[in-house]
């Protein structure tokens, strides 16, 4: 039980990964590998500004800022200079690695013994129901305060899916949905197109950079390759999310990346407890997200060969 | 009358320098008073989209100046122009976005060339006035407002796309073989529409079309280009007169002069080199 409320925590956190995955990819179409190295950038900052002893709020935003930057380094690239979407991805995310060792000066910095986001949220859980409380749950005997996490990561993930929501229908979100959709139309309704990719590639990786913020403070550790196969793993979640929804509300696709990517990381949580190598995992993810993409186009084929046939 | 689009000595050549060079427009000058509503015909690779698309700001020009309204717009990007033109294209699918529902698209084009903020994207009086503006396409379309666009048929798309370019009024609508992709039924609601949206707010109009019929039936004057220049231009009571008769003859003395051309050339080549 313990196991499923941290995988479960863990999948909340990862959503706002999925939230910036759906940015990229599904709202602009826009193959975006940044998000490899922002994703690390965002926990290299919070680590290295909790260490220093910043509070952890200002330490998670600055992790948005900089995910920020590093999204809009990017687009950048890809408009100024006419550079293929993905290879300026490819060209940031190389670079951030360099960043990422200078921001945190070694490898792998620790977190177990600073104050954290997920440390408040413990000191808060002690100070309603005192230290060690265990509650029941269907016969399983759980700590109060992991449940306690949980409900906090809910309530900041619901907020920033109504907030991504509310942006994507205000006048400059809708103008975003359209340039990802029709960039021909949108710019004949007088909108630079550039600023609108740039803006959106950078909102994106503000949240990618978030969700590797909080999974550091929450695994308490950032580690300079824990950005490795993020996109395919934040792929694989939108992928999930969309099977579920089948719907273009925008509402509904939001709500199902948040859903996909918990459900994903109960999946690999199942796999690897049934006795799953770990390092076989970024293998069957790929092999997982491949197969979704090619799964529809099939179904699609041997539909029409059997109205054919009939 | 006040003038609306005066282009001067426009040039454009493109792939230069390479073996695919094309000079698409050679020295073309137009001067379009306001309310006017022009026919441009011309065989393929005439330049005759090329024309609409340097207006629209496409792409930039290599030599002459494009001014409308009083402003000098030659070498403004696409968007900055947007404020004063309207556009339909030759592709149904190009001037909706398919994923947005008809509201959303419709309250795209009520900001045309406006600053767009953090305001809410369907605003209260917006979707109202949506109802009524859609009602006049008389396809039934008020009652889908929140269907996709993309699961609309091409007419449809065309006639939502005019309204689209028209919601505010623009300077100069731009009309690009817009019913060329359609079937001949739709192509005439479409017609009909365009010449009411016209009419009602008396838009300048630049059209391309391919179809004589149109071009004889619709406007007020009529341009024909061939080879990147504008050879003929009737207006007023010349253009009444002129029947699809005429312009096929027309056509076909460009063409004839264009195998003189060929043929004198070959002749001196023989002769000289």
């Amino acid at each position: 039980m313990t196991l499923l409320i941290g995988s479960i925590t863990i999948g909340l956190v990862l959503s706002l990964l999925a939230l910036g995955i759906f940015i990229s990819f599904r709202i602009f179409d826009f193959p975006d590998i940044t998000a490899e190295g922002s994703f690390t950038f965002g926990a290299a900052i919070t680590a290295s500004l909790i260490v220093a002893g910043v509070n952890p709020v200002t330490a998670t935003a600055m992790a948005f800022a900089g995910g920020l930057m590093a999204g809009a380094a990017t687009g950048l690239i890809h408009t100024r200079f006419k550079i293929n979407p993905l290879l300026s991805g490819i060209l940031v995310m190389t670079a951030l690695y360099s960043v990422n060792l200078h921001v945190m000066g070694k490898s792998n910095v620790p977190l177990l013994s600073q104050l954290t986001l997920f440390t408040w949220a413990e000191n808060f859980s002690v100070s309603v129901s005192g230290k060690d409380a265990v509650t029941n749950i269907i016969g399983w005997s759980v700590p109060v305060k992991d449940l306690w996490i949980l409900l906090f990561c809910l309530i900041m993930i619901v907020a920033f899916s109504l907030l991504l929501l509310w942006f994507f229908r205000t006048n400059i979100g809708t103008a975003m949905r359209a340039t990802g959709d029709n960039d021909q139309m949108i710019r004949a309704l007088g909108v630079n197109t550039n600023v609108m990719i740039v803006f959106g590639v950078a909102l994106s990786n503000g949240f990618i950079a978030l969700a590797g913020s909080m999974l550091a403070q929450f695994q308490g550790f950032a580690d300079v390759q824990m950005g490795i196969g993020m996109m395919v793993w934040g792929l694989a979640s939108v992928i999930i999310g969309e099977a579920l929804i089948n719907e273009k509300k925008l509402g509904l696709l939001i709500a199902g990346a948040v859903i996909g990517a918990v459900l994903f990381r109960l999946l690999v949580a199942i796999a690897l407890r049934w006795g799953m190598n770990p390092n076989d995992l970024k293998l069957i993810t790929a092999a997982f997200v491949f197969l979704a993409l090619v799964l529809p186009g099939i179904m699609n084929k041997t539909k029409k060969i059997k109205l054919i046939s009939q | 009358m006040k003038k609306m689009l005066e282009i001067s000595n426009l040039c454009k050549t493109f792939n230069a320098g390479t073996i695919n060079e094309v000079m698409s427009l050679r020295n073309v000058s137009l001067t379009i008073e306001e309310g006017s509503f022009v026919c441009v015909l011309g065989t393929n690779g005439s330049g005759k989209s090329t024309l609409l698309n340097a207006v629209a700001g496409t792409f930039l020009t290599d030599s002459g100046s494009i001014v409308l309204k009083g402003k000098d717009i030659t070498r403004r990007p696409e968007y900055q122009r947007a404020s004063q033109i309207g556009r339909v294209f030759q592709n149904p699918f190009s001037g909706t976005a398919p994923g947005m529902s008809i509201a959303e698209n419709l309250a795209l084009a009520a900001r045309r060339g406006r600053k767009r903020g953090l305001g809410w994207g369907l605003p209260v009086q917006v979707l109202s006035e949506l109802r009524n503006r859609v009602k006049v396409l008389n396809m039934g379309l008020e009652e889908r407002l929140e269907t996709p666009i993309g699961k609309l048929s091409g007419g449809q798309r065309q006639a939502l796309t005019l309204l689209i370019s028209s919601w505010i009024k623009p300077d100069l609508l731009l009309l690009d073989e817009h019913t060329a992709a359609l079937d001949p039924k739709t192509a005439s609601k479409v017609i009909e529409l365009t010449e009411k949206i016209i009419k009602k707010d008396n838009l300048t109009t630049l059209m391309v079309t391919h179809s004589m019929q149109q071009a004889v039936n619709l406007g007020d004057r009529i341009i024909m280009m061939h080879q990147g220049q504008i050879k003929y231009d009737f207006k007023g009571e010349e253009k009444k007169r002129l029947k699809v008769p005429d312009l096929l003859a027309l056509f076909d003395e460009l063409r004839r002069k264009e195998q003189i051309d060929n043929a004198v050339a070959e002749l001196l080549l023989n002769e000289y080199v």
